[in-house]
């Protein structure tokens, strides 16, 4: 019993740990933010997609799964949003008999375990009345594959028939044991039994049937009392483990289905905080991994659009068949947000969900690795590039062939010289280790290089000025130029005057 | 030939089992031996045999042609399977009379009577399978043969299993309520866990914790088992009253005979079972060629004590062998400290009296004396304030030695003498070996005294060694050669750095 809402053949996770670089890549591209607004609220949900967010590097097929899946869910939100408040009640009455799975003593998981099941047989009843009145709304296959487990699975004359046996497992009249003689003629080979008459209550079994000899145990024998119960544990041990895996199959279940639905309603929430706001969204166009596909029109950073109220700025790039893509360019010019928007749409792609553009087409990558240049050095152990230097080697510890590396002024803790010959020898051997890279530098002469050698492979982008020289905040290919837009920052900031005072 | 013992041809004589521990046990390790011999076998009381040495070669063959037939692991195994099941069938007996409630005893009594029953048959088809040429295990197979072709064993075998079978077909219901619980037949209801399990077979499987129920190990004959047990009689009442009858007639069923062998046929077991760690280690035993002729050739032979410590911590044992020619008699040994002179001594004493008892000795080859008393005389370290009261003991013992000593005895003298002057050790073992040899008895003196080496042709010299490239290394190899002191003197002197470079260096020159 699976929900499969994830992933076409197997459940999620959630037990995985996270990759090593959760904490950089969560600060480097304000994934809370992201999250916070995919939670709304539901600590539960928050903790579900961080996972699924992080933890996404599946296939096309599996995105493609989820993607039908989430269309589903946006034609749907109410329905999906009754099925998750279903499958959390479910899990809620689970943890109200906590104590249930943690017993050992067969009396009280067979207890505890019918109690359970009794009430998950209702929910899954419940479950089912949806599958058949929902059922055309939905068209994913993952949608219709559960439905029709609900409908198949669960009809009701098998939820009645386990209600009956539930019934009977309470034992009301008594356990009825079967045994032979052991080696000391002591009781062997418990077997329960199914009482041909169970309407009967066992006393009055006893009064009607003297051929048996009934042995009765005075209330104030306290080891007799214990004993005997002991022989009733044995006798039900078989069907008390049954229910117990039962119970736990079917509250596993719920908790996976409440797990999974948790994704899809995070989405859900995000889309509902981009649609009040008027952003677009789409489903982004999924290319195999090693097809160095990367193109946008509209694309624009998520975590900022949910900060700003407006002023959002977004771009349009194609860096198709591109190893490298190199940003230069003035400061405040809206690189290091379009850096973020490669990464987010990246990571939100490869999780299933829908991004922020109007359109994004790009490859799977292996992993997602930010390289970020900290202002400042906290531990204060280890001099500035020496930090820069050791994150790079803690990176090359984990990457493979198509991951995407995206570098925010890498190595700049140096002179331009030195750097540049830093990040020559580490750019050329991560590509040469198929590694696919955005640059953000300013590093002129690195870039200048490398813009000289005319290679096919590497794309130049740079924030564009409008005419009388103000930052648009738009990126467009473009060479590196030599000087930055310090001085006009500078200007904007301490005014023109400063140069009469002086 | 009627059999009676599996460890002496005839009955074993008689106070055999009040024997208590020789003296010179301590001496040589024995005590050791015995005690890791017997570690495992305490229950079967075998000590006695341990400390009664055999002084008839023929009794000698007896035991050693057991010893042969267990060489084969199929006699082994046919053997050790039979105990197991004695030891079984006894401990079941024991845990029975424990019960308490009569249903209970009588039934473990049953049980042990199976087991037993099963056991001599498993025995004497084993047995008649296996190669066997020593006369004990010959006559043991013929006598068991015997017995269990004899109708009080085939009737004792049929009682038993129509008893067990009747009472393992027994099938009844309880049906436990809040009250109490009812005894009633079975009358063929369906098992219900397998009903619940393919109810719930949908649910089940997948990544579900394992679950397990802690069914606690209550006493298994309590009041509330007994009182079904009562119960179940009342509806079975005729099985019931034939097992109580069995248990009556049948107290006594353990054959004499059988049980004697049983307990006797451990003394093989449990030193053959002591010397597979040694064999696993690469070190070797053999039975030894024993006779009264004054011969003694021993190839890589070992202390047998002191290997099972060496083995322990994984060390090397270092094998020598040792020989006594034509005239020659005592061994005297000399040579440094910690090189294994007294473990010669020991070593000599343990291969002798093993061998006296039957038993394969640690060593490839060996021919032996059968002696027929041995003494030991080992220093004692104790601290005495009189020297002279010391002195004076030491010379009474051996005084006592010497006069109870045969031509056929063995004397083992170990650094005796050792607290008094030069002048007066010497002099007294010169007189002490004088006497040993005017005996003709054989034996061991370890000494200081290089003297002693060549104090008449029936002193054999040997020498413990130091490694040549360095002599503070003990090779613990002892060999035959004149008593020469000069190996031991320099290994003093460099333990002391008192040679010529360490001085020179010392003094600073």
């Amino acid at each position: 019993m699976k929900a499969l809402l994830m992933y076409p053949d197997r459940d999620f996770d959630f037990q995985q740990t996270l990759p090593w670089n959760e904490q950089n890549l969560t600060q480097d591209l304000d994934l809370l933010t992201l999250l916070n607004a995919m939670a709304g609220g539901d600590e539960f949900v928050l903790e579900v997609v961080r996972k699924v967010l992080l933890l996404s590097v599946p296939t096309v097929e599996v995105v493609l799964h989820r993607q039908a899946i989430l269309r589903d869910c946006l034609r749907n939100s109410s329905l999906i949003r009754d099925l998750y408040k279903i499958a959390t009640d479910a899990v809620e009455a689970e943890k109200r008999d906590w104590w249930r799975t943690s017993s050992h003593y067969a009396s009280s998981m067979l207890y505890g375990s019918n109690k359970l099941l009794t009430v998950l047989v209702d929910v899954l009843r419940k479950l089912r009345n949806i599958a058949e009145q929902h059922g055309a709304e939905v068209s994913s296959t993952g949608f219709g594959k559960l439905f029709t487990m609900f409908r198949e699975e669960f009809n009701e004359p098998y939820l009645g028939e386990i209600e009956k046996h539930l019934a009977v497992l309470r034992f009301e009249g008594g356990v009825l044991i079967s045994s032979a003689l052991g080696g000391i003629n002591e009781g062997v080979d418990y077997a329960l039994r199914q009482s041909r008459d169970p309407k009967k209550r066992w006393f009055e079994r006893l009064l009607n049937k003297p051929s048996g000899y009934t042995l009765l145990v005075d209330p104030r024998d306290e080891t007799g009392g214990r004993i005997v119960s002991e022989m009733r544990a044995k006798g039900i041990c078989r069907v008390a483990i049954v229910l117990a895996e039962a119970a736990d199959h079917v509250a596993n279940f719920f908790a996976m289905l409440k797990s999974e639905l948790a994704f899809y309603v995070g989405c859900l929430n995000l889309y509902d905080a981009l649609t009040t706001k008027g952003l677009p969204i789409c489903f982004p166009t999924v290319a195999q991994a090693g097809q160095r596909r990367l193109s946008s029109t509209g694309l624009y950073d998520v975590c900022l659009a949910l900060r700003l109220d407006s002023g959002l700025v977004p771009n349009s790039t194609n860096a198709d068949g591109k190893d490298l893509v190199v940003i230069t360019g003035a400061n405040q010019g809206g690189k290091t947000t379009f850096l973020r928007s490669i990464g987010v749409a990246q990571l939100m792609m490869q999780c299933g969900a829908f991004v922020g553009a109007e359109a994004f087409r790009a490859e799977l990558c292996s992993a997602l690795v930010t390289h970020f240049k900290r202002e400042e050095d906290a531990t204060m152990q280890s001099g500035k590039l020496d930090e820069e230097l050791s994150r790079m080697s803690d990176i090359i510890n984990h990457i493979g062939p198509n991951s995407l590396l995206l570098l925010n002024e890498s190595f700049a803790a140096t002179n331009d010289r030195e750097g540049s010959e830093i990040a020559r020898q580490i750019v050329n051997a991560l590509l040469e280790g198929r590694a696919k890279i955005c640059y953000v530098t300013h590093l002129h002469q690195f870039a200048q290089e490398l813009f000289d050698k005319q290679i096919q492979d590497v794309l130049f982008l740079r924030p564009q000025r409008d005419d009388d020289g103000r930052r648009t905040f738009v990126i467009r290919e473009g060479r590196p130029l030599h000087t930055s837009f310090g001085s006009d920052l500078y200007e904007s900031v301490f005014g023109t005057d400063i140069f009469h005072r002086a | 030939m009627a059999f009676n013992s599996i460890l002496y041809r005839e009955r074993p004589p008689s106070g055999v089992e009040l024997i208590e521990q020789p003296d010179f046990f301590r001496d040589l390790n024995l005590d050791q031996i015995v005690e890791a011999v017997l570690a495992d076998w305490k229950e079967y009381g075998l000590k006695c045999f341990f400390y009664s040495p055999l002084h008839d070669l023929e009794d000698v063959t007896y035991r050693q042609e057991v010893m042969q037939d267990f060489g084969s692991p199929l006699v082994m195994q046919a053997i050790m399977s039979f105990t197991g099941q004695m030891r079984r069938m006894r401990s079941h007996l024991k845990d029975g009379r424990k019960l308490y409630y009569k249903r209970f005893v009588d039934r473990s009594f049953l049980g042990a009577v199976s087991i037993y029953c099963s056991a001599i048959r498993e025995l004497s088809v084993e047995l008649a399978g296996v190669t066997i040429t020593s006369c004990g295990l010959k006559a043991f197979r013929e006598y068991l043969n015997e017995y269990v072709n004899s109708s009080s064993f085939s009737t004792l075998t049929n009682e038993t299993e129509q008893l067990r079978s009747e009472l393992s077909a027994i099938r009844y219901c309880m049906l436990i309520g809040d009250g109490g619980i009812t005894v009633r037949h079975y009358g063929g209801e369906t098992d219900y866990s397998c009903t619940v399990e393919a109810i719930f077979d949908k649910f089940r499987g997948g990544a579900a914790a394992e679950h397990r129920v802690r069914l606690p190990n209550t006493e298994r004959a309590n009041h509330i088992e007994a009182g079904v047990l009562d119960r179940v009689a009342l509806l079975f009442p005729e099985v019931f009253r034939t097992l109580g009858e069995f248990c009556i007639s049948k107290s006594a069923f353990v054959d004499k005979t059988v049980e004697r062998f049983d307990r006797e046929i451990h003394f093989y077991i449990s030193y053959l079972k002591h010397l597979q760690p040694f064999a696993q280690a690469g070190l070797t035993f053999c039975l030894p060629t024993v006779s009264k002729t004054k011969r003694v050739d021993v190839r890589c032979a070992y202390d047998l004590a002191l290997a099972g410590k060496l083995l322990t911590e994984k060390r090397q044992v270092v094998p020598n062998d040792l020989r006594l020619n034509d005239e020659e008699r005592v061994f005297v040994v000399t040579g440094p400290n910690q090189g294994g002179k007294t473990t010669f001594a020991r070593m000599f004493g343990q291969l002798h009296y093993l061998a006296s008892l039957g038993c394969p000795v640690p060593a490839s080859e060996a021919r032996l004396i059968l002696f027929d008393q041995m003494f030991t005389h080992f220093e004692r370290r104790e601290a005495t304030v009189d020297l002279r009261g010391k002195l004076q003991d030491d010379l009474v013992r051996v005084h006592q030695t010497l006069e109870g000593a045969t031509a056929d005895s063995i004397i083992i003298l170990n650094e005796i003498f050792a607290s008094t002057t030069v002048h007066d050790a010497l002099f007294l073992s010169k007189q002490i070996l004088q006497l040993v040899t005017e005996r003709d008895a054989v034996g061991v003196c370890v000494t200081f005294l290089d003297e002693l080496s060549t104090l008449n042709d029936k002193m054999v010299s040997v020498v413990s060694n130091v490694d040549p490239e360095d002599p503070t290394i003990r090779t613990y190899k002892l060999e035959r050669r004149p008593a020469d002191g000069l190996a031991y003197a320099i290994a003093i002197a460099e333990k002391r750095r008192v040679t010529y470079r360490d001085i020179r260096e010392r003094l600073g020159v």
